[in-house]
C-alpha cells in the first residue's frame, strides 16, 4: 500500500490520473448520466482555453515565474480582434487569429520587457499590468461589447463543427497547443533551457544560458497563447465583453498547471501533469451542475485546489530530499 | 592596492566613504520622493478644482480609501519582512459576509462582530501556517487563499447582498474631532505601527529578517514567529477594514473590495517599500495612501471613467517599483 502510495506522488501524472478516474466513478455512481458520451462532451468543451492558457502558464511557473495578466492579456486581445470585425467586416475570419496572437505577443513581451530590464519580481509587474490591460480593453472598447452578430460565423462554427468523431475543431486545436509545446520543451534546447532556469537561477548563466532571452521568451509565449485563447473565447461564447472576458482566468488557470503536478518551486512539470490537471478539473466545473451544487462553488474549489497542490508538492520535494539523504548514508 | 595610494593606510582612509550629510540622507530616502509627489499633486489637483484646497473634502475623500490604507500598513510591514500577502482584500470579503450572516440571523450584534474579528484571525492564521509552518512561497499560496476566501464568501452569501441595520450605518460620517472615524482609525494604526517598527526591537528584527533571512536566524532571531505575528495582523486588519467597509456601504456581497489588492500593494510600494524587503517605513505608506488618494478623487473629478484609473493605477504600480529599486540600488552602492 505504501508502495503504491510513493508510487503515485512520484509519477504525479499517474495520481491525477488515478483521481480523475476516481472522481468520475463516484460522481458516475451517484448520477449515471455523468458517464455518457454527451457529458464527455460537455466536458471536452469546457477545457480548450483553460487548456491553453495552462501551457502558457505552465512555461511561466516552470521559469519561476508567474503570470497573473493572463485572463487580462486574453481580454485585450478578444476585444481588439472583436472590434476589427465590426469595423471592418470585409476581412477573411482568420485574421483575427493572427491579430489576437500578435496583440497577445506584444503584450506578453511588455511583461517580460519590465521584468527583465528593470530586474523586477514578476508576480508584481504582473498584478500592476493585469489593471493595465483590463482599463486599456475598457478604453479601446469604449467598454462596449462585441455582440454576437459582429463575430464570423466561420470563426463561431469552429466551436461548433467537427472535422471526426464529432469533436468540435476547437479541441483539438487545444491539444494541438499542448502537443506542440510537449515538443517544444522536450526537444528543443530552448524549452530544456526553460527548465535549468527554473531550477537554478544562478548556475543556468553559468551554463551560458541567456537568462534575459529565455525570460522574455517565456513571457512572450504566455502572451501569444493568451492571445490565442482570446480569438477562441469569441469563437465558443460568441461575443466578447470587456469586463467578464478573461476575468478570473489567471486562478482557473494557475489551479489547473498546479493540481498537474508543475512545482511552483520551478524546474519542474510536465505537459502530460498539466493536461490532465485541466481535463481534472474539467471534470469537476461538469459534475458540479449534475450534483446539484451552485455555481457559485466554483471560485472556492480553484481556491481550494490550488492550497492542496500546494500540500501535495511540499510531500514529493520533503519525499526527495530524504530519498537523497538516504542514498547519501549509503554511499 | 589602488596605483594612486603612497601607503596602504592612507588609501583605506580615503577608501572608506565619508557619512553623507544629513541632507543628502534625507534627500534620497523614498519617502521624500513620495512626500514631493504628493504636493505636486496637491498642486495639479487643486489647479484642476478648487476644492481640493478644502480639507473637509480630502478628508472625506480619504475615507473611500481608509480601509485598504489601513491594510496597507500591516502589508508593508508583511513586505519588508521579506513575504507578501495578497489575499487581504479576499480575507475582508469573508469577514465582512461572515458578520452580516451572523447578524441576520439573529445573533446579537458584538458577537457577531467577534465572529467577524476572529474568522480574520483563522484567516491570517491559515496563511501564516501555510507560509511559515509548511515552508511554502507566500506570493503562491496566498494567491490560492485569495481565490478561495472569496469563493467561501460567495458560497456562503450567493449573490445577494445583505443589509445592515440603520444605526450600524455610516462609520464614514461619524466625526471626532473634526476628523471622519475611519481617517482617525488610520491615524492611530500609523502612529502605534510606525512607533513599532521604528523604535522597537521587534520592529528592528522584521528589518533584519528582510534584509537577511538565515543571518536573522543567526542572530537568533525567532524569524517563523515574527512572520506569524505579522500574517496573524494582517488578518485582524483585514477583518476590521471588512466591518468598516461595511459600516460606509450599509451593506454586503462577496464581491466587496474586489480587486484591492492593487490599491494596497500601490500604496506600499509608492511610499517606498522595497519589495524585496527590507526597507520601507509605515511613513512612506502613510504618505502614499494621501497621494493615491489625491490621485484617485483627482481623476474622479476630473471625469475620467473608472477604467481610465485602472490603468493609471497599473502604469503607477510599474513605475513605483521602478523608481525605489533605482533609487535603493543608487544608495547601495
Amino acid at each position: 500500500m505504501r508502495r503504491v502510495y510513493d508510487f503515485l506522488l512520484q509519477r504525479r501524472e499517474a495520481g491525477i490520473f488515478v483521481m480523475i478516474v476516481l472522481f468520475c466513478a463516484v460522481v458516475g455512481l451517484m448520477r449515471p448520466r455523468f458517464l455518457t458520451l454527451d457529458e464527455l462532451r460537455i466536458i471536452l468543451l469546457l477545457v480548450p482555453l483553460i487548456m491553453i492558457g495552462a501551457m502558457a502558464q505552465m512555461l511561466v511557473i516552470v521559469a519561476r515565474h508567474v503570470d497573473l495578466s493572463i485572463g487580462s492579456m486574453l481580454g485585450f486581445s478578444a476585444i481588439v480582434s472583436g472590434m476589427m470585425y465590426r469595423y471592418y467586416p470585409e476581412v477573411p475570419w482568420w485574421t483575427g487569429f493572427f491579430v489576437s496572437v500578435g496583440i497577445g505577443s506584444g503584450l506578453g513581451l511588455i511583461n517580460g520587457l519590465l521584468i527583465t530590464v528593470f530586474r523586477l519580481p514578476a508576480i508584481i509587474v504582473t498584478l500592476g499590468t493585469l489593471s493595465l490591460y483590463r482599463g486599456l480593453t475598457f478604453i479601446v472598447s469604449n467598454a462596449r461589447q462585441i455582440d454576437r452578430q459582429y463575430i464570423p460565423s466561420e470563426l463561431k462554427a469552429l466551436s461548433q463543427t467537427s472535422p471526426i468523431f464529432g469533436i468540435p475543431w476547437i479541441i483539438f486545436l487545444a491539444f494541438g497547443v499542448a502537443l506542440a509545446t510537449y515538443l517544444f520543451t522536450m526537444h528543443t534546447r530552448v524549452g530544456r533551457q526553460i527548465y535549468a532556469l527554473g531550477s537554478n537561477p544562478v548556475a543556468a548563466p553559468l551554463r551560458g544560458i541567456r537568462v534575459n532571452s529565455v525570460t522574455l521568451m517565456v513571457f512572450t509565449i504566455s502572451g501569444a497563447l493568451s492571445g490565442l485563447a482570446g480569438i477562441l473565447y469569441a469563437s465558443r461564447w460568441g461575443f466578447v465583453n470587456p469586463s467578464n472576458t478573461g476575468t478570473g482566468f489567471e486562478f482557473q488557470v494557475i489551479a489547473a498547471v498546479v493540481i498537474g503536478g508543475v512545482s511552483i518551486n520551478g524546474g519542474v512539470g510536465t505537459v502530460l501533469g498539466t493536461v490532465l490537471g485541466v481535463l481534472l478539473l474539467g471534470c469537476v466545473s461538469a459534475a458540479l451542475p449534475l450534483l446539484g451544487v451552485p455555481g457559485t462553488t466554483q471560485n472556492a474549489i480553484y481556491g481550494a485546489v490550488i492550497i492542496i497542490a500546494l500540500l501535495i508538492d511540499r510531500s514529493v520535494r520533503q519525499r526527495g530530499i530524504a530519498a537523497l539523504a538516504a542514498q547519501k548514508a549509503r554511499a | 592596492m589602488t596605483t594612486t595610494g603612497q601607503n596602504p593606510t592612507a588609501v583605506s582612509a580615503l577608501d572608506a566613504a565619508r557619512p553623507r550629510p544629513t541632507w543628502q540622507v534625507i534627500l534620497i530616502r523614498p519617502e521624500t520622493m513620495t512626500l514631493a509627489l504628493l504636493i505636486i499633486a496637491l498642486i495639479a489637483a487643486s489647479l484642476l478644482s478648487p476644492y481640493f484646497l478644502d480639507v473637509t473634502y480630502i478628508l472625506q475623500s480619504f475615507t473611500l480609501s481608509a480601509e485598504f490604507a489601513i491594510i496597507a500598513l500591516v502589508l508593508t510591514m508583511v513586505i519588508i519582512s521579506g513575504e507578501i500577502d495578497l489575499s487581504p482584500a479576499s480575507a475582508m470579503a469573508l469577514s465582512a459576509c461572515l458578520f452580516a450572516l451572523a447578524y441576520q440571523s439573529g445573533v446579537p450584534m458584538w458577537l457577531s462582530i467577534g465572529i467577524g474579528i476572529g474568522s480574520g484571525l483563522v484567516m491570517g492564521i491559515l496563511n501564516g501556517l501555510l507560509v511559515i509552518g509548511l515552508q511554502l512561497p507566500s506570493i503562491i499560496v496566498t494567491i490560492g487563499t485569495l481565490t478561495l476566501y472569496r469563493g467561501i464568501a460567495q458560497v456562503i452569501a450567493g449573490d445577494k447582498s445583505i443589509r445592515l441595520p440603520e444605526w450600524y450605518v455610516g462609520i464614514d460620517k461619524v466625526l471626532i474631532a473634526g476628523l471622519p472615524a475611519p481617517v482617525i482609525l488610520f491615524l492611530v494604526a500609523s502612529l502605534v505601527l510606525g512607533l513599532v517598527l521604528g523604535t522597537t526591537i521587534y520592529g528592528r528584527q522584521i528589518y533584519q529578517i528582510g534584509t537577511n533571512a538565515v543571518a536573522a536566524r543567526h542572530a537568533g532571531i525567532r524569524t517563523k514567529a515574527i512572520k506569524m505575528t505579522l500574517f496573524v495582523m494582517m488578518g485582524l486588519a483585514s477583518s476590521i477594514a471588512g466591518l468598516i467597509f461595511t459600516s460606509r456601504l450599509g451593506s454586503v456581497r462577496y464581491d466587496l473590495g474586489l480587486g484591492g489588492e492593487l490599491q494596497m500593494v500601490l500604496m506600499a510600494m509608492l511610499g517606498g517599500t522595497y519589495i524585496f524587503g527590507g526597507r520601507g517605513t509605515i511613513l512612506g505608506t502613510f504618505l502614499a495612501a494621501w497621494l493615491l488618494v489625491i490621485i484617485a478623487t483627482g481623476m474622479t473629478v476630473a471625469n475620467l471613467l473608472p477604467a481610465t484609473q485602472l490603468t493609471v493605477l497599473g502604469i503607477l504600480l510599474i513605475v513605483s517599483i521602478i523608481a525605489t529599486n533605482a533609487i535603493y540600488s543608487r544608495t547601495q552602492r
